[in-house]
């Protein structure tokens, strides 16, 4: 159950986010955070957005999260990745080369 | 790219438009490995990568006068192999996919993000020392919509760049960087149970 405590300060960081400026909402986070991750965004919404890090447990949370996806599914496939054929089989190359003939 | 390598590209495709056997050769032995290693992990099933592997090379010899040279020849195959696989995967209908809204961060009325702490967070070494790990990861990327799996596993697990990875799928590269963000939130609810630490999936 959520005390009293807990949503008063869940209702202050809201406030705080729409209100205050040079802050932005974790929805605008969540816009942002594509063309943060590619390198994209322009310096002044760079510094906004890092600030939103900085003051949002959640945000901060997720993007560990979402970061740490990307590695790991960057990964789960090294075994295939190591297996890349050196070569074609050779009955498929001959199969290609057939086909182009006929 | 190198200069070198520009030449060299360069001559091949003109070898090829002149119709020499030899040159055809030299494209399927070069090329073909690393277009086939993409096959397989798109399609996941060794038969039909081959299939689409001489598809592709078969669309890229009819097709070659039309290669403008505007993207490497690689990018080029890579382009035409994605599409073929696409087709396939639309014919072969696999297991239901999740709803990709269901996967979607979720935020308070007042737009601020619900996300329980992460007190702990696995490191890729620690999950990947477990066989079984790679092979949970790559079912769960299977559970994404295809037009989201398509997006991720060619931009992080392929490592094409996003405009490159928009110009493949024809679609503009805004679009991709939406498709890849959901797919990337979506997958990171999928795998939270695993990189939260909490056992088997």
């Amino acid at each position: 159950m959520t005390s009293i405590w807990t949503r008063m300060m869940e209702t202050m960081k809201g406030i705080m986010l729409n209100r205050m400026p040079g802050m932005i909402t974790c929805m605008e986070f969540e816009e942002f955070l594509i063309d943060y991750m590619e390198g994209e965004l322009p310096a002044g919404q760079r510094r906004v957005f890092e600030l939103h890090i900085k003051v949002c447990r959640e945000c901060r949370d997720y993007m560990a999260a979402y970061k740490r996806t990307i590695e790991v599914s960057g990964r789960a496939f090294e075994d295939q990745t190591a297996a890349v054929p050196a070569e074609v089989p050779e009955d498929l190359v001959q199969a290609i080369l057939e086909a182009r003939r006929s | 790219m190198t200069r070198h390598q520009d030449d060299d590209e360069g001559a091949l495709v003109a070898a090829l438009r002149a119709g020499e056997a030899a040159a055809y050769e030299k494209l399927v032995r070069g090329y073909g490995p690393r277009l086939l290693a993409t096959a397989r992990r798109i399609l996941r099933d060794a038969a039909l990568a081959e299939d689409c592997l001489q598809e592709t090379f078969l669309k890229a010899f009819d097709k070659i006068d039309g290669f403008e040279g505007r993207s490497a020849l690689g990018t080029w195959l890579h382009s035409i192999l994605v599409n073929q696989s696409l087709m396939k995967l639309r014919k072969n209908k696999r297991e239901r996919h999740e709803q990709i809204d269901d996967l979607m961060p979720q935020f308070d009325s007042n737009a601020c993000r619900i996300e329980a702490p992460w007190s702990y967070l696995a490191t890729p070494d620690e999950l990947l020392e477990r066989d079984q790990t790679r092979a949970l990861v790559q079912s769960k990327i299977d559970q994404l919509p295809e037009s989201y799996r398509i997006v991720l596993q060619l931009r992080d697990i392929e490592e094409f760049d996003t405009e490159t990875v928009a110009a493949m799928l024809d679609i503009t590269p805004g679009a991709a960087k939406v498709r890849l963000h959901r797919a990337r939130a979506a997958l990171k609810v999928l795998l939270e149970p695993l990189l939260r630490g909490e056992g088997p999936l």
